[in-house]
């Protein structure tokens, strides 16, 4: 065999190697999770630790439901996940519609302005925001966490909506204006339909997003009967040196939560990919 | 030719239109340029500019109100209340600049700017390259692709406060995981990782690659690998050119702007790191020792554990310099090394 061809031979080794090697880097962490929800507690004593539960934990998955209201934060969690999908699709779509579509008086200037705001970090409107809503009446509801996102203000998907909307052909819209529609109904009718895509991707980020949200809910909501389902995992943790007697409960909570969010990304990994490389476009 | 054009600007139907245009385009040698110059007269006949506006600034309403309160109003309050000591509920005293003046005295502040900028320099630029391998990597004709993609994606997606718990069991020093591994290398002493001053950031950096280093940098940087024409390499090739210089000088400077523009993203997010040190560290107090105390996490406890909201005010207008220094800093200095190889594209 010529030496180009065996050095080719061992460089496709070498990568396939490098591959599987990088994707047990990146699986063993959540395989370790799985193992600790099912390993009952006496055998997470042992050091070094195994890997293979001697008898199955199924109460992990159970118990913890009956010690903490886990269904209130479930449902806590859905709200505030739906309410704020159904406002950034809104708020972001007509934006975007008119950044897209329409000839106005500072057009460019307002375009720049709002993807300016992307950069902008949230730590800046953090403290007015809260003063504002706590002399709302708003704090310890789940207002503060919805509310705004029905105004527009999240830039990055309106971007993501508005570059959609740019690659529309006009062709539709102008036939359909001909026909007497006026703007809202080319909006509602020929660009929304025609949007699904971009509307889908949105939607599978802004869940993601807002289920794994713990800061905004971290600040705004104080009692348990509001929390969402991260605040009601750290409230869970316990912390202890010698080791939590919580761990496999913990995990296999933590392992529950992320269920959503796994069926989505299975479900849809083109669209999530597809949403996040868009990210670059941005440049 | 007059019923062709007829028919193409009423049909509704856009693959009839595409095969219609074709036609038009071949048979009386029109551009479609042409045919959307017609289009632009005959919508500007139908709708009258002021009536456009106003439609516009009404389908703009709920950002203008949004914009106004939550960001632009919220800013200039931002600032005021910057120069307020005030608990926002029986203390409001205007103290003019003292909260910024005293935030320079404060040792914590440079604590927490220390805690900060060592999680950014280091963990920007490990996830930058980190993706940037797994992207060339990916990047290769390998059989199962998809398989791997999906995994290497996999911790991206999960991310939030359930992995950050994981990943404080992992840490945990006498039954985690690492630490099993390690203790079959045979290190000792074995690190204590987030129970001690020296391991606790290296810890939370090391999940930091564990999350970012897939993900949307890979996915940019795998995006930007497929766009570089292979007759470069071709080319190189003929040169004979190894594979290391077709990296040094093909590779890197075509995707030149994807490392920017991921540096950026990773360094504004990284400024802003706070759920992990929170999660990780006792009580949230950025222990031990204030070794996670970032800083964020020290505005969030000045501001709603200690109520000094005006002081926490004064700290996220420095956040907000420090970003906006560095950001504009990378962008100018940016110039002497990212290539843009085509005009269209900025």
């Amino acid at each position: 065999m010529p030496l180009h061809k065996i050095l080719n031979r061992i460089s496709i080794v070498a990568i396939y190697v490098l591959v599987i090697a990088g994707a047990i880097g990146f699986v063993l962490p959540l395989l370790w999770m799985i193992r600790t929800s099912l390993m009952p507690l006496w055998q997470m004593d042992i050091f070094p630790p195994q890997w293979w539960p001697q008898t199955f934990n199924w109460q992990s998955y159970l118990q913890p439901w009956i010690e903490l209201p886990f269904d209130v934060f479930y449902l806590n969690s859905s709200i505030i996940a739906a309410l704020t999908i159904l406002g950034i699709l809104f708020s972001g779509s007509i934006t975007a519609y008119a950044f897209a579509r329409l000839q106005f008086p500072g057009r460019n200037v307002l375009f720049v302005i709002l993807l300016s705001t992307m950069m902008l970090p949230s730590q800046i409107t953090l403290i007015p925001k809260y003063f504002l809503f706590s002399k709302m009446g708003w704090i310890d509801t789940l207002k503060p966490l919805i509310v705004p996102h029905w105004f527009a203000v999240d830039a990055f998907y309106i971007f993501l909506m508005r570059q959609f909307f740019m690659n529309i052909p006009r062709d539709l819209e102008e036939a359909a204006r001909i026909d007497g529609a006026g703007f809202l109904k080319t909006y509602w009718y020929i660009i929304l339909p025609l949007s699904r895509p971009v509307l889908a991707i949105c939607a599978m980020l802004i869940f993601t997003f807002t289920w794994s949200d713990f800061f905004d809910p971290l600040i705004y909501l104080n009692s348990q009967d509001h929390y969402t389902v991260p605040l009601g995992l750290t409230s869970y943790q316990e912390r202890s040196y010698e080791g939590p007697s919580n761990i496999g409960k913990l995990m296999a909570m933590s392992l529950v939560s992320l269920l959503p969010v796994l069926i989505l990304f299975f479900f849809g990994q083109r669209y999530f990919i597809k949403g996040i490389s868009m990210q670059g476009v941005n440049r | 030719m007059g019923w062709l054009v007829h028919r193409i600007r009423f049909s509704t139907k856009p693959i009839i239109k595409n095969k219609l245009l074709t036609m038009e385009k071949q048979f009386f040698g029109l551009k479609p340029l042409n045919y959307v110059i017609l289009n632009k007269n005959m919508f500007n006949r139908i709708s009258n500019r002021s009536q456009e506006t106003l439609v516009a600034y009404f389908f703009l309403t709920p950002w203008i109100i949004g914009f106004g309160l939550f960001i632009l109003g919220a800013m200039l309050v931002s600032f005021l209340i910057s120069l307020y000591k005030t608990n926002f509920s029986n203390v409001f005293e205007f103290v003019g600049f003292e909260n910024y003046i005293s935030l320079f005295g404060d040792p914590l502040t440079y604590k927490s700017l220390a805690v900060t900028a060592y999680y950014t320099f280091i963990s920007t630029p490990l996830q930058t390259i980190l993706a940037l391998c797994i992207a060339l990597l990916l990047n290769q004709k390998i059989k199962f692709i998809g398989i791997f993609r999906t995994i290497y994606y996999l911790p991206t997606v999960v991310s939030g406060v359930a992995v950050i718990l994981l990943w404080w069991w992992i840490f945990h020093p006498d039954l985690g995981l690492l630490n099993s591994f390690l203790s079959k290398l045979d290190v000792s002493p074995l690190p204590r990782w987030l129970y001690s001053e020296e391991y606790a950031m290296p810890a939370i950096i090391i999940m930091s690659l564990w999350l970012n280093g897939a993900g949307a940098n890979m996915l940019i940087f795998l995006g930007a690998l497929k766009e570089i024409p292979q007759t470069y390499y071709e080319a190189a090739s003929i040169d004979g050119a190894n594979a290391w210089s077709k990296f040094i000088h093909v590779t890197l400077p075509m995707i030149s702007p994807a490392i920017l523009f991921n540096l950026i993203i990773n360094l504004i997010g990284s400024f802003q790191v706070f759920n992990a040190s929170y999660i990780m560290s006792l009580n949230g107090e950025g222990g031990p020792n204030n070794a996670t105390l970032t800083f964020v996490l020290y505005l969030y406890r000045k501001a709603f554990i200690q109520l000094q909201f005006g002081y926490a005010s004064a700290l996220a207008w420095v956040l907000f310099f420090i970003i906006l220094i560095f950001t504009v800093f990378i962008m100018k200095k940016s110039s002497a090394w990212v290539y843009y190889h085509s005009e269209g594209r900025i």
